[in-house]
């Protein structure tokens, strides 16, 4: 036999991490123009297996073959000479720097930007990836960073792409042109090596998928002969819950609501929030799509208080006017915030978990700080009484919040704020990095607390986790946020196009003359 | 008339050069990603060494050479501090110039009045006015024309990233820091070989806050520092001639004039909000530890 079965065999890798065996004896074999889905759980060593593949950790023990010849992939570089090309879930991108540039930093060789700009408008033909070389990244959409990384990967004509959660930003159109283009790399014979959690995505586009929990590949099989329950059966090694929901009541008091909300750009890449309107009842969850960078961090902080608007009456929490105070100010009218960036933002990283505690609940919770003492005893047991309910997984007690595996930690910030059982529960991707049990179990607290009557608003990219949780869902797009519809009304190709704009009032002028 | 513009228009330029190669040397520095607050200490250790090594051999090129090399050297220094050592950039840069301005100071208090050897010049200009202009056009075309300006701007914008495609963020900012130091000492040697030839202490009087000052105001683009460098020398010059001609216009407004003008006309250069923020160094005064 002349040409090797496989293009790609990881034989019985093991990497250890002090005590944790994060990769324990697995084994993954791609072959060639073959789309190899990689599953798994948060922490089932994902990450850990393609960092190996791609040169920037090295195993403990085994072997890797890469064209029947067994090789050593001592750093990227390295992969990147085998052709191994690798878009990463972070992008590595320069912000301020043009697209042509961004991949000229990646390429070796002449430097010559012309030449190379006709290069990336000759590839991006190719590939159905549109893109303008001249164009500053910053500028540029979540879609069109991706198709950047994506391009510098594919101009290095690499015969294995390992891509990490790459749909996770995208919208469902955006991810349809996506899939296209990485059946045409697979047709022409590169193999792709993909790493999801949607698992109807997987069903879709893969030939084949490897399954790993806790570091041990536990299944590998065709998935288009799988049902999406088996599949997350097999990663979880059990049935997840699925989320269960009451009706929400129809005739719950406005609790929370924005009207005619607008709040300036505050730098040359953020976004304007434009008239937003939003009346949230008693009683449901209101999810509001849209794809990163649309506004949503701003709508976060016009709402939380943390950018407070000229217009007091513009948002009002159980009728009262709250627009011009800050954060504060509002948690103590009863409502709880939750921003994305858990670490830095939602949790100070040196702090210990109960001095988080303290820093959101000290100013409706007088006993947490009385006469200006802190109360130990009590943010202990408020943080530990978290950590039990929401299953926050630790090293040690009362670690640093900086400490937690990213998943831990926004079970803590989330838990944080659902323990004081808020009357306006505003979260920003709640279940962001968090694994399927975890994801279920903070959706159904979201739920069950707009049940018990509050009100809850969650802005989130992720189509499957709104259709879980919302009763009704906006769309916002540019600054702007579009009327709510029932749930039940929607679909993922509904919400796709408004994610594209099609609900916005105003022409898209060019954004930034 | 027309000698009294011409000799006008000379002290202008004379004004203007140290400022524009001190800002160039910064405004490498700034776009690697680093904020280096000791151009002032550079500067006057430039001038000391620069006056010192001219009237001991009577070459004002072993001058010029000795000038760089003490730029060179109190910028590896601050280098040391805070790129291998990691300390505050901002910090290190402020005792930079306190240190500078002690040492020269004991440096030259055996020169303090001895006559200096002047820099030789054509029509009343000096080679290094030509210089700073080839200095300005040089950075301009090496930032943005070349793959090192390039990898300097991309370091400047996001270490993190630019680690992970495997450039080696700390050498190249050494690298800037030391061109940066280069230019500093340069143009101290400018100011005690030929602005003024003979040695003062303290005789960079602020010139190096200035040359920092107009880089952000000048936003990072080398030709915008120029037009700042010469709109500052002008109206200080003018400054004086108006004082001379006896308008009554006080003095102590005068000599505001400049600051007030050059800060005046660069805001509105860089009144593009947006543009302003694309040119600024996303990573400027912070500290890059690798993770592995």
């Amino acid at each position: 036999m002349t040409a090797p079965d496989y293009l790609l065999e990881a034989i019985d890798i093991v990497k250890v991490f002090g005590t944790l065996r994060a990769n324990d004896g697995v084994t993954l074999q791609v072959a060639p123009g073959q789309i190899h889905a990689l599953l798994g759980e948060n922490g089932a060593g994902k990450s850990t297996l393609v960092k190996m593949l791609y040169g920037s950790l090295q195993p403990t023990s085994g072997t890797i073959k890469w064209m029947g010849q067994e090789v050593v992939i001592p750093n990227p570089n390295a992969a990147r000479k085998l052709g191994i090309g690798m878009v990463f879930q972070h992008f590595s991108l320069f912000e301020s720097l043009t697209v042509v540039e961004n991949i000229s930093l990646a390429m070796p060789g002449k430097f010559d930007l012309d030449a190379l700009s006709k290069k990336v408008e000759f590839y991006s033909g190719e590939y159905g990836l549109p893109l303008n070389p001249k164009a500053t990244v910053a500028d540029l959409s979540v879609g069109e960073r991706q198709r950047i990384e994506i391009l510098r990967c594919l101009m290095q004509e690499p015969k294995l792409l390992i891509l990490d959660e790459p749909t996770a930003v995208l919208t469902p159109q955006e991810a349809d042109l996506l899939f296209l283009t990485l059946r045409l790399l697979a047709s022409e014979g590169c193999s792709v090596l993909y790493i999801s959690h949607r698992l109807e995505e997987v069903k879709r586009l893969c030939h084949w998928a490897t399954i790993l929990r806790h570091g041990k590949v536990v299944a590998s099989c065709d998935p288009r002969e799988e049902t999406a329950a088996s599949l997350a059966r097999l990663m979880v090694g059990g049935d997840i819950h699925t989320v269960r929901a009451a009706k929400a009541p129809r005739d719950g008091a406005v609790r929370f609501s924005l009207k005619n909300a607008s709040l300036e750009a505050d730098g040359p890449f953020a976004v304007e929030l434009k008239n937003i309107n939003l009346e949230v009842r008693g009683g449901e969850v209101i999810a509001i799509a849209g794809v990163a960078g649309n506004g949503q961090s701003e709508l976060f902080d016009a709402i939380s208080g943390e950018r407070p608007l000229s217009n007091g009456s513009a948002v009002s929490i159980d009728g009262a006017s709250c627009g011009a105070i800050g954060v504060t100010a509002r948690r103590r009218m009863g409502a709880a915030f939750v921003p994305e960036e858990r670490l830095g933002h939602g949790a100070v990283p040196v702090f210990p978990l109960s001095e988080n505690v303290v820093l959101t609940r000290h100013s409706d919770d007088a006993s947490l700080a009385e006469n200006g003492l802190l109360n130990r005893g009590k943010a202990n047991s408020i943080a530990d009484r978290v950590i039990k309910t929401y299953d926050v997984r630790m090293g040690k007690p009362d670690p640093e919040a900086r400490s937690l595996s990213g998943g831990n930690l926004q079970k803590f910030v989330v838990g944080r704020e659902l323990d004081r059982q808020p009357k306006v529960l505003v979260v920003n991707q709640p279940t962001w990095g968090v694994d399927a049990g975890a994801a279920a179990t903070i959706r159904q607290a979201l739920i069950d607390l707009a049940r018990s009557g509050s009100a809850v608003v969650v802005i989130s990219q992720d189509l499957d986790e709104i259709f879980e949780l919302a009763d009704r869902i906006a769309v916002i797009s540019r600054g702007q946020l579009s009327e709510a519809h029932p749930a039940h009304e929607m679909t993922a190709e509904k919400i796709g196009l408004m994610m594209a704009g099609s609900h916005e009032k105003e022409s898209p002028h060019a954004a930034h003359s | 008339m027309v000698d009294q513009s011409l000799a006008v228009m000379l002290t202008i330029i004379t004004a203007a050069t140290p400022l524009l190669i001190a800002a160039m040397g910064e405004l490498v520095v700034e776009r690697s990603g680093v904020l280096n607050l000791g151009v002032e200490g550079m500067m006057v250790m430039g001038a000391v060494a620069g006056f010192a090594v001219a009237f001991l051999t009577g070459s004002t090129l072993l001058g010029v050479g000795a000038a760089i090399f003490a730029g060179v050297a109190m910028s590896a220094l601050f280098g040391f501090l805070t790129l291998t050592l990691v300390a505050n950039q901002v910090a290190a840069g402020l005792a930079l110039t306190l240190l500078g301005l002690g040492l020269s100071g004991l440096i030259g208090e055996a020169f303090v009045g001895q006559p200096g050897v002047k820099m030789p010049t054509l029509f009343g200009i000096d080679a290094l006015v030509p210089f700073s202009f080839i200095l300005t056009a040089g950075v301009a075309y090496a930032l943005f024309k070349t793959k090192i300006g390039l990898v300097i701007r991309a370091v400047g914008n996001s270490h993190n990233s630019a680690h992970a495609l495997g450039y080696r963020v700390i050498a190249l900012r050494y690298l800037s820091v030391m061109f940066g130091g280069a230019c500093a000492g340069l143009a101290g040697g400018y100011l005690s070989l030929a602005y003024t030839p003979q040695w003062i202490e303290n005789m960079t009087a602020g010139r190096g806050w200035i040359a920092l000052a107009l880089v952000v105001f000048a936003s990072w683009r080398p030709l915008r520092a120029l037009i700042g460098a010469y709109l500052f020398g002008a109206v200080s010059i003018m400054g004086f001639v108006v004082q001379s001609m006896g308008l009554g216009i006080p003095p102590q407004f005068l000599s505001a004039l400049p600051y007030i003008v050059t800060i005046i006309a660069l805001v509105i250069i860089s009144g593009n909000k947006r543009l302003t923020q694309a040119n600024t160094p996303a990573c400027l005064a912070q500290s890059f530890v690798p993770d592995r």
